[in-house]
């Protein structure tokens, strides 16, 4: 596979705002890479090769006037094609809104091009980030580029395998059940989904919105700081995106990690395959060897996370896809009157997932069942989220597996749907929380694959998560 | 085959969904809800009388926007992207008199 340029975003940025690196060069580099690959990938709905080309001319004229070009300068972006971008194509990967075009563009889109990213293309999920694999986009799957026989992890399995493949710099996913952390950790990159509520959802197509939150997909701990320091903070046009400044993830990495408290789950659901688990355990001696201190801590909610999550998202889920009815955007089925045009619609527009979700959350929400799933489900949430609290009391940050195994090969989950679930066992809690949670490469498992660490933290503490996956970076260097 | 849910229940909830689903799918669709419905037995297990529903990570707190006029989306821009427009407006087939 291309080795990721070890090269880091801010360098990229720093010759192409001088001048002595041209966007345009760069841009033709990552096109070339995702002609020689992208056949076999499959990362891809869209890639966006005439207007990467005129955004870098945009960007190296800038640079060339004496003008700042910005932050990001010339570093490439692929973007999760669950984000708005205005006038090209958004489908979340299903056959609803194939071909609509937004009329307007995500805040993040708009952030990341007014510091000089140039996108490059809108990439492949499971059809509307609902799955772990990719496997169930309308438009094929997503092959790992490190194994093509396997799944890149999902539901933002193409931005995961864009970045591990050289298509770009780094990407941007989205999180609401570990559809960034685990797809990362699939894919020997980083992946941060950040506390609910520190990026901007304008724009981002809603799946359960009291669990979304956008992050990136990076080759470094740096870059993912960068980026997030770029894109966090308040909109206006986001009333759920916390009001006040965020302090520099950039500026906090370069600390150690010296009097840290660390904690292990003592109570934490078993299921990671032992080559994971081994790599779990060299992580806490590492970090001890580092100066930090490990703490045993225990969450007893923690194994609750999964069934609350599935009866939770899915709840939520069909309140947001009720939005899908063939009226104002996407597929329409014709038919002789609005309501048989509505049930038409749908049923040709989603995939199998989709509606099963649908349909649990339907079922979740009707009357009579309420109290005794959903309801049930929202008491459990809180649970889990003060277990967590009580647990930060004691430890800086938490360290789990990711993944309980590295990247499965395809069909291997088959038609149960709960064997795909149980891939999300150890992201899941951290979205019910609302806390901010990251996968960081650690070297590899079975098969040479790559295997991720995912260190946890309290709300807004990303400067001391990203603290801890530095350390760890690092000792891998 | 438990008695957590039925095929008619799946029925009724297909419909309220919106989802037109054959006779086979709502079998099949039974059988994998009755599966992921079967793993909520642990938490029905628990003692949650005096826990507080948790629905957001953050107490929300209404948000209002200065009141002044913003230009809002391009009202052709959006026609454009719908299955149907005419006169500037969203054209569908007719509504009611279907539903019993």
């Amino acid at each position: 596979m291309a080795a990721p340029a070890m090269v880091t975003a801010a360098s990229i940025a720093a010759a192409v705002r001088a001048g002595t690196t041209k966007a345009a060069d760069l841009v033709e580099q990552h096109l070339a890479a995702i002609a020689a690959r992208e056949p076999e990938i499959h990362a891809f709905n869209l890639v966006l090769a005439d207007e990467a080309r005129a955004h870098a001319a945009r960007i190296d004229a800038l640079a060339a006037e004496g003008n700042d070009p910005g932050p990001l300068a010339g570093v490439t972006v692929a973007l999760k094609d669950n984000m708005c971008t205005r006038g090209i194509p958004t489908t979340c990967s299903s056959k609803i809104l194939a071909g609509w075009k937004p009329p307007y563009d995500a805040t993040v889109v708009r952030t990341l091009q007014d510091a000089g990213a140039i996108v490059v293309g809108k990439t492949n999920l499971d059809e509307f980030a609902m799955g772990s694999s990719t496997e169930n986009s309308a438009f094929g799957p997503t092959r790992n580029p490190h194994d093509i026989s396997r799944v890149p992890g999902g539901s933002s399995g193409g931005s995961a395998a864009a970045v591990a493949a050289g298509f770009s710099h780094f990407s941007l996913g989205s999180d609401t059940g570990g559809s960034i952390r685990q797809p990362a950790a699939l894919c020997g990159v980083v992946g941060v989904k950040p506390t609910y509520g520190y990026v901007s959802r304008y724009g981002l197509v809603a799946f359960a919105s009291s669990l979304d939150q956008i992050g990136p997909f990076a080759n470094s701990v740096e870059d993912a700081a960068l980026v997030l320091d770029v894109i966090g903070g308040h909109d206006p046009h986001d009333s759920t995106s916390i009001p006040q400044p965020h302090p520099s993830l950039v500026g906090a990495i370069q600390q150690g990690v010296e009097g840290l408290r660390i904690g292990r789950i003592a109570d934490l659901p078993a299921g990671a395959d032992p080559d994971v688990q081994a790599r779990l355990d060299l992580a806490f001696e590492t970090l001890q060897a580092a100066g930090a201190t490990i703490v045993d801590v225990e969450v007893p909610a923690f194994s609750f996370g999964l069934t609350a999550y599935y009866l939770i998202a899915p709840a939520e889920a069909s309140s947001n896809l009720a939005r899908y009815d063939g009226v104002r955007y996407g597929l329409r089925v014709e038919a002789a009157d609005t309501d048989s045009m509505y049930g038409a619609t749908r049923t040709a527009g989603f995939g199998d997932e989709v509606k099963r979700r649908i349909m649990l959350g339907t079922y979740a929400l009707s009357a009579g069942y309420y109290d005794a799933y959903y309801g049930k489900a929202l008491k459990v949430r809180r649970l889990i989220h003060d277990d967590f609290e009580r647990a930060y009391q004691q430890a800086d940050v938490l360290l789990t597996p990711t993944s309980p195994s590295v990247a499965f090969k395809f069909g291997a989950k088959g038609d149960n749907p709960f064997a795909m679930y149980l891939c999300d066992t150890y992201t899941i809690p951290t979205n019910l929380a609302g806390h901010p949670g990251m996968s960081v490469p650690f070297g590899t498992g079975a098969e040479g694959l790559p295997v991720g660490v995912q260190v946890l933290a309290g709300t807004l503490q990303e400067p001391t998560m990203f603290r801890v996956a530095a350390a760890l970076e690092r000792s891998m260097k | 085959m438990s008695d957590r849910i039925t095929a008619a229940d799946v029925a009724k909830v297909a419909r309220l969904a919106r989802l037109d689903l054959s006779t086979q799918e709502i079998e099949r669709m039974t059988a994998q809800l009755d599966g992921m419905l079967e793993h909520f037995a642990d938490v029905d297990a628990l003692d949650l009388a005096d826990v507080a529903p948790m629905t957001q990570p953050f107490p929300l707190v209404n948000v209002f926007r200065a009141d002044v006029v913003r230009p809002g989306l391009d009202r052709d821009e959006v026609l454009a992207a719908a299955p149907a427009a005419q006169d500037g407006r969203f054209r569908v087939p007719p509504t009611g008199g279907v539903e019993g």
